[in-house]
């Protein structure tokens, strides 16, 4: 029994026919192909998976892609202009040296992105307990959160 | 050094690669797909000890979607995975090596243990197919503590290793030690566990194997730290595979910390398999596949003890340790807690006489294996620890007791065969003690008491063997491989440079840092240099990523390869300008007749030398294009003080780290920026194995009781303070780069320091010795065990 779904996807009109089980972050990288999205622990925990729907970061490894039918979802992929131009929180992640493998940082920035809607003057304790919700193991955490108050201050410009 | 090697070298420079992992387009091994391809799930044995009675796979072979389903019977003429490193013990045998079978064989040996194959069309049919295997498991009592292995009456997990040991090696001059520590003014004892861990790389591991019946060849891709490494052990000693035919492909891996380095079942599953089913076949490890089959690290239960002299120099160092090696060897398992762990037990000493003896065990457990440090965190842990204790119970500062004790001269042969070339462990603790403010210490103490809180400072002053290594050293102690490095600098007709190396990039950001290096050597922009890894049918033999090595061994094979280049270039200038060689100049990117204004730019020389009509072609062939294999000479020795503060809370047992200061000598930096950030790196980790992080089993069972990121505790942002990082440099006397290595001096010196924090808070209160790691629940009831007593 396949479900049919209509969504936005940066900015695109996706229609899908997926298995019910399939979860959001399957639709994105296995159909869409989408793959700046990762996953990184199946279970909601790491997250790699974060993509924005209807503007809140959400783990789209713990959302049913059927979840988010009619839904306006954004990856990281949606991030950057249409020249190429990084959105000032990408450009802030490589500025301050906020990356190491990478493989967690697709995440990260679309939780930092929500985390400064929500607070746009965050303090450090403020950014380091917003980023609870995503693992990264390479670079200790130091250089994110330098990049995500960079990346709020340019946002806010 | 010219002026344009000035303008790069020592640049923090943006790195090269961020812009595909900001945007998304990184390719990362799950990221890549074959056509026709199908998906492989391995059931996985629910006991930690078993006879297998019988596999009956025809329920799952019978199920939708199933290509084909195989179990260890099935891989006749596969031979077990190898152990890359023969240690000998000290009754002269070599180690027990029993078998490590691709399936499990007869028996599985830990939870988690691969049993059989599943290739279906999707990977929801492959894990629905895999629920219908019986299999008739016959339960074995479990044993999973490495001393308790060793004792009468364990359980017996492998025929070949009688008792479950697998060896007792030793090192030093136990005569010398004894009568040291008989003519002692004071003998330090402590009692040590050095907890194991999970290494968590946040990128899962994967591979994707593809077959090409026409070519009879395999490509594979694969979450790996050395591809040819990986293609040279699944290929020679476990497929019987011609090595040409089998390209191995690392691409964007995400994170490795030495879990990536090992040849795995998986992998090597799917490569024998893709022959067999004719169609390429993807395997991704779930998180809790992660957490059961990944290499773990650590595992060490060790007594040490420290004699003294009067004025607190150190007589000897006695360590005997047991370490746990899992259920199998994993690839470089047994050199772990010996080379690479009782070699630095001088730490940054004179420590006279040190005598080390190490018994590794077999458990039911996942297999134990290089983790970020790899036996020289485990031996800065105990150095560092009883320097603290012996401290406390002399009266000597702790930043005294160590310069007491420091190595001044070099070289420095120490009495644990290493010899130091160049050090200066006096500017690094002046500069960590002013960058920490531990002048500053008591009031901040006295302030913290104010508000019922119990502050502490500890020291760490660590040494690491990086730069891996002297084959023929590491040959003469048992490696069965080479430790070289591979590079190839191939210049482009029109002067840009595509560099291949045998080292592999999984976040040290080695596409800028190499690309410093050769545009710094070369006087051209960096972005005319890019830098390819990671592709046994790309880059020439390397031996991979680990071990703090790439940039001292790796980056040195780039450098003697440059210099290929330019003694060419020297010739081809030579000709275009009509002078002797010998009057050639190279210096800022241009070709020089010594004396004169008359130059080549090295461009020209480039286009010269791929459009040779004004050419030497009688004296020297075309094309600017060198490799290099580069064997380091001597391990290359970083070192360092790390000083930690932490504030206790008496009432709840919660450690807060408040400050953390790293001042490191990893010789010259090429980036500033990249060497900070792995700084950062390894110092979370450390205070992740020093706080938060312990991987246990339930000691009946053999169940993994952390097998998730609900139960296994990752430093997160708010478990960390923001870090103080500083460097001295000493340059490393035996590379032409200067170049120690940076990659894992965080995870050393940090849990040592940590601890030593945690027990200068807790001895107001009367706390002796506590293991890692210092979690609330731990520090709460050695509290309250201490106001007991």
């Amino acid at each position: 029994m396949a479900v049919t779904l209509s969504l936005t996807v940066n900015g695109k009109a996706v229609n899908a026919t997926v298995d019910p089980r399939t979860l959001l972050v399957e639709l994105l990288r296995n159909q869409l192909g989408l793959t700046g999205t990762h996953v990184g622990c199946d279970t909601g925990q790491c997250g790699a998976c974060t993509v924005h729907v209807d503007g809140r970061a959400v783990k789209s490894c713990n959302l049913l892609a059927a979840q988010a039918n009619g839904a306006v979802v954004v990856t990281i992929e949606g991030l950057a202009a249409a020249d190429g131009t990084m959105h000032p929180m990408q450009a802030a992640f490589k500025e301050c040296h906020g990356l190491q493998c990478g493989f967690c940082t697709t995440g990260m920035v679309m939780s930092a992105i929500d985390l400064v809607n929500r607070h746009p003057k965050a303090s450090e304790a403020t950014i380091r307990e917003e980023l609870e919700g995503n693992l990264c193991r390479c670079t200790g955490y130091h250089n994110i959160v330098k990049a995500v108050a960079q990346g709020a201050a340019a946002m806010a410009k | 050094m010219g002026a344009n090697e000035q303008g790069v070298i020592g640049k923090s420079i943006r790195r090269k690669e961020d812009g595909r992992f900001l945007t998304g387009t990184g390719q990362f091994t799950d990221d890549i797909n074959a056509a026709n391809q199908s998906a492989g799930v391995f059931l996985r044995s629910p006991h930690a000890h078993a006879r297998l009675r019988s596999i009956d796979a025809s329920r799952a072979k019978a199920a939708p979607g199933v290509v084909a389903v195989f179990t260890g019977a099935d891989l006749e003429g596969v031979n077990g995975l190898p152990c890359g490193w023969l240690i000998t013990g000290t009754d002269g045998k070599p180690m027990n090596e029993p078998p490590h079978p691709v399936l499990a064989q007869g028996k599985v040996r830990y939870v988690g243990d691969a049993v059989a194959l599943v290739v279906a069309e999707s990977i929801h049919q492959a894990k629905d197919a895999a629920e219908l295997i019986d299999v008739d498991y016959e339960v074995l009592p479990a044993v999973v503590n490495c001393v308790d292995a060793l004792k009468p009456g364990a359980p017996q997990i492998h025929d070949q290793a009688p008792g479950n040991r697998c060896y007792t090696w030793a090192l030093g001059d136990k005569a010398a030690v004894d009568a040291a520590f008989a003519k002692a003014a004071h003998v330090t004892k402590l009692d040590l566990v050095n907890n194991r861990l999970i290494p968590n790389a946040i990128e899962p591991r994967a591979a994707l194997a593809k077959y090409d019946r026409a070519e009879d060849a395999y490509t594979l891709w694969v979450t790996s730290q050395n591809p040819h490494v990986e293609r040279l052990l699944m290929t020679a000693f476990v497929l019987g595979l011609p090595e040409h035919k089998v390209r191995v492909i690392a691409p964007d891996v995400g994170g490795g910390f030495g879990s990536k380095i090992y040849l795995y079942a998986e992998e090597t599953a799917l490569v024998w398999a893709s022959k067999r089913v004719n169609r390429p076949i993807k395997w991704v490890a779930e998180r809790s596949e992660s957490f059961l089959t990944d290499a773990h690290g650590r595992d060490h239960v060790t007594h040490a003890e420290l004699a003294l002299d009067k004025d607190g120099k150190f007589l000897a160092l006695r360590v005997t340790t047991t370490a746990n090696m899992g259920a199998y060897l994993s690839t470089f398992a047994s050199c772990i807690p010996t080379i690479l762990y009782a070699t630095l037990l001088a730490g940054q000493y004179t420590t006279p006489a040190i005598h080390c003896e190490v018994t590794a065990s077999f458990t039911n457990t996942a297999p134990v294996d290089a983790y970020r440090g790899a036996g020289r965190p485990e031996a800065t842990y105990v150095v560092e620890r009883i320097i603290h204790q012996a401290a406390v119970e002399t009266g000597v500062a702790q930043d005294e007791l160590r310069r007491r004790n420091f190595i001044r001269t070099f070289p420095y042969q120490t009495p644990v065969a290493l010899t130091y070339d160049t050090g200066g462990y006096d500017a690094c603790l002046d500069e960590a003690n002013r960058m920490a403010d531990v002048a500053g210490f008591a009031a901040r103490k006295a302030e913290a008491a104010k508000r019922g809180k119990l502050r502490g400072i500890g020291y760490a002053s660590y040494i690491e063997a990086c730069g891996l290594a002297p084959s023929n050293v590491a040959g003469a102690l048992g490696a069965r491989a080479g430790l070289f490095e591979a590079g190839e600098v191939r210049v482009h007709p029109t002067g840009s440079v595509t560099v291949f190396t045998g080292s592999h990039s999984h976040g040290q950001g080695h596409e800028t840092t190499f690309a410093q290096v050769v545009a710094g050597r070369l006087g051209i922009p960096v972005e005319n240099v890019d830098v390819v890894h990671g592709d046994t049918g790309r880059i020439p033999f390397g031996m991979g990523t680990y071990g703090s090595r790439s940039l001292a061994v790796g980056g040195t094979a780039i450098v003697k390869a440059l210099e290929k280049v330019i003694a060419k270039g020297r010739k081809i200038a030579a000709h275009l300008l009509e002078a002797a060689e010998g009057d050639i100049e190279f210096k800022d990117g241009k070709f020089t007749v010594a004396g004169t204004d008359r130059s080549k730019a090295f461009g020209e020389v480039a286009l010269a030398a791929y459009v040779p009509h004004n050419y030497p072609l009688d004296k020297l062939e075309p094309g600017l294009n060198e490799t290099a294999f580069y064997d380091p000479t001597n391990f290359t020795y970083p070192a360092g003080t790390h000083i930690c503060e932490v504030e206790v809370d008496p009432d709840t047992g919660v450690v807060q780290v408040v400050q953390f200061a790293a001042c490191d000598d990893f010789g010259n930096i090429i980036n500033p920026m990249i060497v900070e950030g792995q700084v950062h790196g390894g110092v979370a980790q450390g205070i992740g194995q020093a706080l938060l992080e312990s991987c246990v089993y339930d000691a009946q069972s053999g169940q993994l009781l952390t097998g998730s990121y609900m139960d296994y505790a990752m430093p997160r942002a708010d478990d960390l303070p923001s870090f103080k990082v500083g460097t001295k440099v000493t340059p490393c006397t035996h590379n032409p780069l200067g170049a120690k290595g940076c990659g894992e001096a965080g995870a050393i010196g940090s849990p040592a320091a940590l601890m030593n924090a945690v027990h200068d808070a807790l001895a107001a209160v009367g706390v002796k010795n506590l293991d890692m790691p210092a979690s609330p629940h731990r520090v709460w009831q050695a509290i309250q065990s201490a106001k007991r007593a």
